[in-house]
């Protein structure tokens, strides 16, 4: 009608209708579903009929990203840093001090290309290495999961090891208690919907804030599952800082929480069920091994130390008549514990100091409960659906076209379905990722490996650099996130600048973050502007069946909508050229285009078998039908409270990883829940940071580190931004940055926002919407006050993953303006053996602050 | 309206509902107005608007309580479509009034009438600067004008808490009516075609607490226990303690003085204390019930 074209789109928030108008983007709406789509499940719950709205909703970040393709501060052609000379003076200490030229993509492409074969000649295998963010543009093609890694393989490079960031606790703690290790030590969701509407009569949000966090990709989708609970009177309790925006939404009791402090409290209610015989005894006896040692440690009988809601009192701020109250009503009412993102993992308590201690409680209570009997699961709605488990399409992390056997999903999924040339990266050397400043600085790191495929393969430390390799001489960066999202990220400049880095180049959509540390930016596209092809929400990998957190599951063609702005060029496209240059061309494309490689994941998979590639291309994207009733998946772990065979089609643990007859019992040695770990007793037993009996050991950094609390008084935890998808969206003057719960214009600049009590703000005669600096001994940051009580007293609260990192000098002192507060945390790891980051264990004071933010560069 | 009804046409004039207890702050129907007005341009109705800056839908926050117990309402506002606008009077021409109610700011006659800025009491014009331009909410009116169903922000809202209503005025009123539905500022009788639901979580205040007792060992919670509201010895509401010996009356107009709480548990005792109401709400904290 208005002369425009609707394609269809997949973003992180959910899909999408991209009206494009005569070479732009008009808009970009939700998809809503029509008669020919398949229908809705329905799921009866206490006498009512429950069906979802017929809309894939999508979260506020994907409703932001015309903003975000447009954006002035796109990178539109190569740019070369003014004194970098490949054959000359490459003046490494002017990384993100000096400006650019515009270049070729001839130039550019060249100057890669010889880098990498430089590097190779002079200095051996493992000289370059390939760092990016853990998050990418939907797809299955363009992925870092997929044409990235098939890249990196073709010409051989150091990776960086992740620390398992989104689920660290669940990782180094609960795993040992019971399993998952395949889910990286948190549980699945299957059944869990329709249980907790039908059983349920109480939900614990326990570091859980599922409506800023969108299930991760999964836009607004367990809201409405949500709301019934409300209306069938299940009640809610929220055990957090902050007064979130789920606890806002649905009501409930708030429990404000000192961050890191949760085992302490967690501690105290075991205390009470164990005093007042509110446990489930049959179940811990059959269940579960080792409760007679816990049991005894709540009680004090080891250390003399009962942990009553008194002695947890003044860790936690909670009171003790609280903690009974919630006892008893939890013991007493069916009840699901939700931790985290999705209910059943994950959570802003678990990335902190006490981060294991609080994961590993999470379970032990729900063992006392009887995880897995009617109505007391792990949970929050936001998973769980009667969805379709066995249609087939892979998700982002299963392998896409990267040839990679190891790495990813591919070897047990899409490689099986689409065979493709495989690709292997002979460097084995690793640098860990919070340590990837050290590795450069000190030339060395020692990290411990995230790698699910059992829970043994964490305690081996690895070290950088390998026997034989090369020391890393070469960057390739992919975006530029880390200043945001790594901790003590300032630690980021001098590695940058140091003289060991020869080059530095970096592949990035916008000129943000560090991006203006490269030596070479080479201007990527954003996904508007390539083909691609994705299921909603489906991370594969360890995020397996991860799709049932949706409604409705929707696989699109990620169609192009325009042409790539200015002279950027889609990463396969930059990819292929370079390696071209190399000789590798074909090897990387097979002859394909990206439309080519589209085809042929869908070919590939199960949306082949009911509509035709044509059909697909046409409509842009196909519901796949809801589970057939009576065949949708049992409820997690009703098997293991029943004592049956599992039940549930998750194909994990390994049939190796069964210690008794396979298919009974949990992957632990005893196959029962474990409340003193066996692996733990086996690969790590005289750990006084992660002990085989998880006694509460106060943070490193909080409120009882008395030397820094009593400079830096207040707790700062930054967790995952409601308006932004990490720093996707954020900054780079998107529309995010006039909401105001993300970011706040004070005199023309965006600031990011803090968070804290009204009476923490009036001791320091702060008001609402005062400029701020949040500060210790790390740096700075400006930030714009929120002054409210929606926050515990003594604590702030921010988000992570602000896109801007722009440090200005203000009267000798150097300041972030852009609102990077990792800049403040401590790069420790949680506890000694593990890698893992801990940033919501961080103290900072706050004043306000009048200087006016002179946008000058700091030296 | 149940998200899978689609809005039934049941007459001309449009009209919005927006339930603030509904409004999570998620910001979608701010960003999708974005979307749909920064950078186009829709012949008749609206030239680009700006990219940076406040938009023409925004959401106003109003927090309630002290200590665990607050609660948050957001405002959804944008341009209510007054059926006696001021803007309209104003305009002279440049502003316009349809049939079914859109108040639509002419993109070409109203260039230079910043003074519309003023003109509007609820403050719903924006001034685009590079346009030299009052913009409004308009409804979206080209969409529906082409037949779409609802405008953005309905459609992007994940609670439904912002409804379309295209029904005539009757009907309209009789929804006020049944459901309690307000607009702001009624007293300037501008009659605006945005209704709201569940106001009384932004303009009525709350008086709550925490009910306590010593039960052997241990300060408990305690449940169950009877509480009264009273004012100038007149009972003027009561409540039951919850599971964690909360308390709340809330509704209460602002400003209503001196209050007093008595409390009464048939085997833990009784308390009692004064509340002050004022302009905000109350909350007393731990109230100690003893026999006595
Ligand atoms: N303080 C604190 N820190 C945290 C956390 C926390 O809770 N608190 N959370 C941690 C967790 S769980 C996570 S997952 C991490 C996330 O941290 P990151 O993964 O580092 O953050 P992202 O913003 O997702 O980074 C993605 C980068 O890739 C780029 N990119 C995306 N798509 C494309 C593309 O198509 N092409 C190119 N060339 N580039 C692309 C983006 O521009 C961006 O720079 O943060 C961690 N850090
Ligand atoms: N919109 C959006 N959604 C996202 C992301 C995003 O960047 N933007 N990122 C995605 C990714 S990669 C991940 S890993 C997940 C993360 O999902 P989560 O790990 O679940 O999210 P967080 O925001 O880190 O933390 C959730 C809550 O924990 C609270 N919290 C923090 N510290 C403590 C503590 O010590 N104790 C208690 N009790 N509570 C605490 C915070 O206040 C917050 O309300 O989110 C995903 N979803
Ligand atoms: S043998 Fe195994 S794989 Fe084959 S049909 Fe039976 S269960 Fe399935
Ligand atoms: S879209 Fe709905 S819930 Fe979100 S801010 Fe707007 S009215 Fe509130
Ligand atoms: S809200 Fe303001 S701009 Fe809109 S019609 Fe009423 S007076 Fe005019
Ligand atoms: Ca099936
Ligand atoms: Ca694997
Ligand atoms: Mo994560």
């Amino acid at each position: 009608k208005d002369a425009s074209t609707r394609y269809t789109m997949i973003t992180n928030g959910g899909p999408l209708f991209v009206y494009v108008k005569a070479g732009r983007i008009l808009r970009m709406t939700p998809i809503d579903f029509d008669d020919k789509d398949a229908a809705s499940w329905t799921i009866q719950a206490r006498g009512r009929q429950f069906t979802p709205r017929r809309q894939a909703t999508v979260a506020p970040h994907a409703l932001a990203m015309k903003s975000a393709v447009y954006s002035d501060k796109r990178v539109l052609y190569p740019m070369k840093r003014v004194d970098f000379d490949p054959h000359g003076e490459r003046n490494p200490a002017n990384r993100g001090k000096s400006a650019y030229v515009r270049i070729s993509w001839n130039e550019a492409l060249d100057m890669v290309a010889g880098e990498i074969q430089r590097q190779k000649r002079v200095h051996g295998p493992g000289a370059m290495t390939i760092a990016h963010g853990s998050h990418h543009q939907w797809g299955n093609v363009g992925y870092y999961l997929s044409a990235l890694l098939r890249f990196g393989n073709l010409i051989g490079f150091t990776r960086v090891a992740a620390n398992p960031d989104s689920w660290e606790g669940w990782y180094w703690g609960a795993m040992h208690h019971w399993g998952h290790s395949q889910r990286v030590g948190i549980a699945g969701n299957y059944g869990t919907v329709a249980d907790c509407l039908q059983e349920c009569e109480m939900i614990v949000f326990w570091s859980s804030d599922p409506e800023s966090t969108n299930g991760a990709y999964m836009g607004f989708e367990g809201t409405q599952r949500r709301l019934w609970a409300k209306e069938l009177g299940i009640e809610f309790v929220h055990i957090d800082p902050h007064f979130n925006p789920t606890a806002q939404l649905l009501g409930g009791r708030w429990i404000p929480i000192k961050p890191t402090t949760d085992p302490a409290l967690a501690q105290a209610i075991m205390h009470v069920w164990v005093v007042e015989d509110l446990y489930d005894k049959a179940y811990v006896d059959e269940r579960t091994t080792d409760f007679d040692a816990w049991r005894d440690h709540l009680l004090g009988k080891d250390d003399g130390v009962p942990k009553t809601p008194e002695w947890q009192a003044h860790e936690t701020g909670v009171p003790a008549a609280v903690v009974r109250a919630l006892a008893r009503q939890w013991a007493g009412k069916k009840t699901y514990l939700a931790a985290g993102v999705a209910g059943s993992g994950f959570g802003g308590a678990g990335r902190g100091a006490t981060g294991a201690q609080w994961a590993r409680c999470m379970v032990m209570m729900m063992a006392m409960q009887g995880l897995g009997k009617p109505g007391i699961n792990m949970g929050n709605l936001q998973a769980g659906t009667p969805v379709d488990h066995e249609f087939y399409f892979p998700g982002y992390a299963d392998g896409g076209i990267s040839g990679e056997l190891q790495w990813n999903g591919n070897a047990v999924n899409n490689y099986q379905k689409m065979p493709h040339v495989i690709t292997v990266n002979p460097v084995r050397q690793l640098i860990p990722k919070q340590q990837f400043p050290e590795a450069i600085l000190q030339g060395k790191a020692v990290g411990y490996l995230w790698d699910g495929l059992a829970t043994e393969l964490q305690f081996a430390p690895f070290e950088y650099p390998a026997p034989g390799y090369s020391p890393i001489h070469m960057i390739y960066k992919y975006g530029g996130s880390f200043f945001s999202t790594l901790t003590q990220s300032r630690r980021m400049e001098e590695a940058y600048r140091h003289e060991s880095i020869e080059f530095v180049v970096n592949q990035s959509i916008w000129m943000e973050g560090e991006a203006q540390f490269a030596d070479l930016i080479l201007p990527a596209c954003t996904q508007f502007e390539r083909f691609d092809i994705g299921e909603w929400g489906s991370g594969g990998g360890y995020l397996q069946h991860g799709f049932n957190g949706l409604n409705h599951r929707v696989v699109a063609l990620q169609h192009q909508c325009i042409e790539p702005l200015g002279e950027s060029k889609s990463d396969y496209e930059i990819f292929s050229l370079i390696l071209q240059r190399l000789g590798l061309g074909a090897m990387f494309t097979e002859g394909c285009s990206e439309l080519d490689w589209v085809k042929r994941v869908f070919d590939a998979s199960d949306v082949a078998r009911h509509v035709s590639w044509k059909e697909f291309c046409r409509k842009g994207y196909f519901v796949v039908p809801p589970e057939k009733p009576g065949l949708e998946p049992a409820v997690n772990f009703r098997w293991f409270a029943e004592g049956r065979v599992k039940d549930i089609a998750e194909p994990q643990p390994l049939p190796s990883q069964w210690s008794g007859e396979f298919g009974k019992g949990l992957q632990t040695p005893s196959g029962k829940f474990e409340f003193l770990p066996e692996t733990l007793r086996r690969g790590d037993p005289d750990n006084p940071e992660r002990p085989v009996l998880n006694r509460y050991i106060p943070a490193w950094e909080g409120p009882r580190a008395a030397d820094t609390a009593a400079k830096f008084p207040l707790q700062m935890i930054a967790t995952h931004s409601r308006y932004s998808f990490h720093t996707n969206v954020d900054g780079k003057n998107s529309f995010t940055n006039d909401i105001q719960d993300h970011r706040v214009r004070v005199r023309g600049h965006a600031y990011w926002v803090l968070r804290l009590n009204s009476e923490d703000a009036a001791a320091r005669g702060i008001r609402h919407h005062d400029l701020v600096k949040v500060f210790n001994d790390r740096g700075a940051v400006i930030c714009a006050a929120d002054v409210s009580p929606m926050v515990a007293p003594g604590v702030v609260k921010s988000f992570e993953a602000s896109a801007e990192y722009q440090p200005v000098e203000i009267n000798g002192e150097t300041v972030d303006i852009g609102g990077a507060l990792n800049i403040l945390t401590s790069a420790r790891s949680q506890s000694r053996s593990t890698s893992s980051m801990a940033p919501n264990s961080c103290m900072v004071e706050v004043v306000v602050w009048n200087e006016h933010a002179v946008q000058r560069k700091a030296a | 309206m149940p998200f899978n009804e689609r809005p039934r046409d049941m007459g001309t004039k449009l009209n919005l509902v927006i339930d603030v207890a509904l409004c999570e702050n998620c910001n979608n129907c701010v960003l999708a107005a974005k979307d749909e007005l920064v950078g186009n341009t829709f012949d008749g109705y609206s030239a680009p608007h700006a990219p940076v800056g406040e938009g023409v839908v925004r959401i106003e926050r109003h927090v309630r309580g002290e200590g665990h117990m607050v609660d948050v309402t957001y405002v959804p506002r944008m341009c209510f479509h007054c059926d006696n606008a001021p803007c309209v009077a104003a305009g002279q021409g440049a502003v316009r009034k349809r049939q079914d109610g859109v108040v639509l700011f002419d993109p070409v006659l109203a260039r230079g009438r910043r003074d519309l800025v003023a003109a509007c009491p609820y403050g719903a014009v924006v001034w685009n600067e590079e346009q030299q331009l009052p913009q409004t909410w308009f409804f979206d009116a080209h969409l529906l004008d082409a037949g779409w169903e609802v405008p953005r922000s309905a459609g992007v809202c994940p609670t439904g808490a912002i409804q379309l209503r295209r029904t005539d005025d009757d009907a309209m009123q009789r929804e006020v009516a049944s459901r309690g539905l307000r607009t702001l500022l009624p007293e300037l009788a501008l009659k605006p075609r945005v209704f709201y639901a569940n106001l009384d979580r932004v303009d009525r205040v709350f008086v709550g607490g925490t009910i306590t007792a010593r039960i052997g060992p241990h300060v408990e919670v305690v449940p169950a226990t009877q509480v009264e509201l009273v004012r100038a010895d007149e009972v003027v509401a009561t409540c039951v303690s919850d599971a964690f010996g909360d308390f709340k009356f809330d509704g209460l107009l602002p400003h209503g003085g001196e209050h007093q709480i008595r409390a009464r548990h048939s085997e833990h005792g009784e308390a009692v204390c004064a509340a002050a109401v004022g302009a905000a709400s109350v909350f007393v904290g731990e109230l100690r019930l003893s026999d006595s």
